[in-house]
């Protein structure tokens, strides 16, 4: 069966290595995420060993190797937000849902990702999740925000 | 063209187009490298070889950079040492300190630069890597916390095996050698060639250790523990014992194996005269019916999964005569089983190996016979001699001693398989006698020996012309099946060895030893042809008498049950 990813490789003929950087940016655009089934099938088509286009991909910050989570968390860390503690809301939030920026949890609820400025800066430090922005969160704002849609969660179940 | 440098204030001449290293090494002057390979394209990325060149005020790195007429080089200025000392604390400042507890300790690069540039305290705090160790692989062992990302490994795997598992992945701090998605290697492509570990100058990748299982099952008293060691390895162990290297030190190394305790003593190149017999059979069926042709060897199971893996159309191709390893286990826990009326079950059978590849090959599920399997555990030459070390033999004081029988004698052809081309020349013997039946007079063929990656050869025998093709390494592997894919036709036989040289430089073989030591070991393997008399694997008395009364003939029911097997398409992340 024909899949997305096998459909935006076709979109590329004559392909060439220097066209990896899009090609995974395309293929992420579409489906989320860089999947194993798109390393195997872009490396066959470039004929590139998959090792190889893992470690472009995992040069750059953009990629990410887990599908997105239920509630997509992204963190800036643009100046403004850098300077008022983002880091350190990276750091709790990280420590709350015992995964590292790019991965998934488990269940598949959460998933971080560090995005560079998303231009709130009057709100720093500002996280946004699916897209609903939340500001001057502090570690125990962030610890509170979580709870408050893991309840969500369970309520709903 | 040549030139004239100056290094050190004095004057050498140098080749147009030469790095400094190579000036530097040609006239013994030693500058540290830890990125830099011989021959192989300089990466620049450790920066450990600065030099200092007058008119500069930057530090170069020497592997990488190419003398220019007049250059004057300051190779151990006050400012080059302390240069490379900060590289090694910079090196040392997010490593484990666990030297204590290394696999590499005492023979560790980086370990003797912290020596040698005096690095006694900790000036460089950073903060430790916390990767996690892999296991997956029944041959390697890879931790990635004690790697210095020279990229040896990487280049290794690439530029010489065609196998490319492993990457420089993520950026940074957090930069580290790793497989797609960080998957085990046991999922990889990785064939278990060791040929990264042989490279590696740290601990950061080692063989899965086995001596203490060895010493386990030494210790249990209703085990016969039989053991059967590699041609390779009485040319290759002497050096560690400070004896004079590639010294065939066959006899020594039976007395040793009987003190620590193994109950039987075997020889590989025993199975290897047996291989033959099966293998030349083979081919010449294969020629006689024009079928499956070039057949390809089958002793390296580096390169039975690299075929597995990227050659599934040439499976056909490859001999289905199992390796000599497994030969030998197969006929201990039969023929010498009943022999000496053990049972199966209860013997338990070592084998000795220059190869990380072979502890691999010993698990596959078809290299055992109604359950059990033929040989039960596989350890390389680095831990044979940390066995002998451990159980405090002192091989000087030893006095040489015989193989037990049967399978106690071998031809020089079964013992010249553990260098590339000793296969085909020792196949050529054989194959020779049974197409023409005389006996091949001039032994010797040149055109099949040396450290070439690709040699290749006609033979004429009873007016057809037999094409021969030896290979080591598994990038000329892939080479030449894409030569035959793309419709060559003129081979008929294929020798591929996965290391380049073939056994006697294996990924399980001593660490460190010098392009000249492994040399030495090829010298002495052909000094043994030379000078021995039965140079013949269907002379061997013990092969024939094996065959009368066990096998019967090459490629008969018993043989196909025992002593061959099939290969299958792996599906593995390329
Ligand atoms: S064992 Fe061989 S194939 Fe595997 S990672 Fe090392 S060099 Fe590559
Ligand atoms: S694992 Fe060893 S050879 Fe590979 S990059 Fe690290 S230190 Fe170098
Ligand atoms: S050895 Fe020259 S830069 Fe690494």
């Amino acid at each position: 069966m024909k899949t997305k990813i096998d459909e935006i490789l076709e979109k590329y003929e004559n392909i060439e290595r220097d066209s990896l950087i899009p090609l995974l940016q395309e293929i992420q655009e579409s489906q989320g995420y860089i999947s194993e089934e798109a390393i195997v099938k872009t490396g066959k088509k470039l004929q590139i060993p998959t090792s190889k286009i893992y470690g472009v991909a995992t040069f750059y910050n953009q990629f990410r190797f887990e599908p997105i989570g239920k509630y997509h968390i992204q963190v800036c860390r643009g100046t403004a937000c850098h300077v008022l503690g983002s880091a350190t809301v990276l750091q709790e939030l990280e420590s709350i849902l015992k995964i590292k920026a790019g991965q998934t949890t488990r269940d598949g609820l959460f998933s971080i990702e560090v995005v560079a400025c998303i231009g709130a800066c009057g709100l720093a430090p500002v996280i946004s999740i699916n897209g609903e922005f939340f500001a001057n969160v502090t570690s125990e704002k962030i610890r509170e925000i979580i709870n408050n849609y893991r309840s969500k969660e369970i309520n709903h179940e | 063209m040549n030139i004239s440098i100056e290094i050190n204030g004095k004057k050498y001449e140098a080749q147009h187009r030469e790095t400094i290293l190579e000036v530097l090494n040609r006239n013994g002057i030693k500058v540290p490298t830890l990125c830099h390979m011989k021959g192989f394209i300089p990466s620049g990325a450790c920066r450990i070889c600065v030099v200092e060149i007058e008119g500069s005020s930057k530090l170069i790195s020497s592997c990488s950079y190419p003398v220019s007429e007049g250059m004057k080089i300051l190779t151990h200025s006050p400012r080059v040492i302390e240069a490379r000392k900060t590289i090694v604390e910079l090196l040392l400042s997010n490593h484990p300190d666990d030297c204590l507890y290394c696999v590499r300790n005492t023979n560790c690069e980086l370990q003797n630069l912290a020596k040698e540039y005096h690095v006694i305290e900790r000036r460089i705090f950073g903060s430790k890597n916390n990767f996690k160790t892999d296991f997956s692989s029944v041959s390697i062992v890879r931790n990635p916390n004690k790697c210095i990302l020279c990229g040896r490994c990487v280049r290794v795997c690439e530029e010489i095996m065609g196998v490319s598992c492993i990457e420089y992945t993520y950026r940074g701090s957090k930069t580290c050698i790793g497989t797609t998605l960080q998957k085990g290697l046991n999922t990889s492509s990785c064939v278990n060639c060791g040929q990264c570990i042989m490279v590696c100058p740290t601990g950061a990748l080692s063989e899965k250790n086995q001596t203490l299982a060895i010493k386990e099952v030494l210790g249990q008293k209703n085990k016969t523990v039989v053991v059967q060691y590699a041609p390779a390895i009485s040319v290759s162990i002497a050096e560690a014992f400070g004896l004079e290297a590639g010294k065939d030190i066959n006899g020594i190394l039976n007395a040793a194996l009987r003190k620590i305790g193994f109950d039987y003593v075997f020889d590989t190149s025993f199975a290897a005269d047996l291989t033959i017999m099966e293998e030349s059979a083979e081919l010449i069926e294969r020629i006689k019916h024009n079928k499956n042709l070039p057949m390809f060897t089958s002793c390296c199971p580096a390169w039975i999964k690299f075929a597995e893996e990227y050659a599934p159309e040439f499976l056909p191709n490859i001999s289905t005569c199992k390796s000599p390893q497994q030969m030998m286990g197969a006929i201990i826990k039969s023929f010498f089983a009943k022999k000496k009326n053990i049972s199966p079950e209860q013997i338990f059978s070592v084998s000795i190996m220059p190869c990380t590849a072979k502890k691999f090959e010993a698990q596959r599920e078809t290299m055992s016979h109604n359950g059990i399997s033929d040989v039960d555990l596989v350890i390389t030459t680095r831990e044979l001699i940390e066995l002998i070390r451990v159980y405090g033999i002192n091989m000087n004081q030893l006095e040489p001693e015989m193989t037990d029988t049967p399978f106690g004698i071998r031809s020089t052809a079964g013992k010249i398989f553990a260098t590339s081309g000793g296969v085909t020349e020792a196949a050529i013997r054989t194959l020779y006698k049974e197409l023409t039946n005389t006996e091949l007079q001039k032994f010797k063929i040149n055109e099949v020996r040396g450290f070439e990656g690709r040699k290749e050869m006609k033979l004429n025998i009873n007016g057809k012309e037999i094409g021969i093709a030896v290979v080591s390494g598994l990038k000329n592997a892939a080479e030449l099946i894409t030569e035959i894919k793309n419709g060559r036709n003129d081979i008929h036989f294929i020798e591929i060895m996965s290391c380049p040289g073939g056994c006697i430089a294996g990924g399980g073989q001593i660490i460190g030893s010098s392009k000249n030591d492994i040399e030495l070991r090829m010298k002495s393997l052909y000094h043994i042809d030379e000078t021995e008399n039965l140079k013949l694997s269907h002379k061997n008395p013990e092969v024939s008498e094996l065959y009368s009364c066990f096998l019967e003939k090459p490629l008969s029911h018993k043989s196909h049950e025992l002593l061959h097997t099939k290969y299958e398409k792996r599906d593995v992340l390329l």
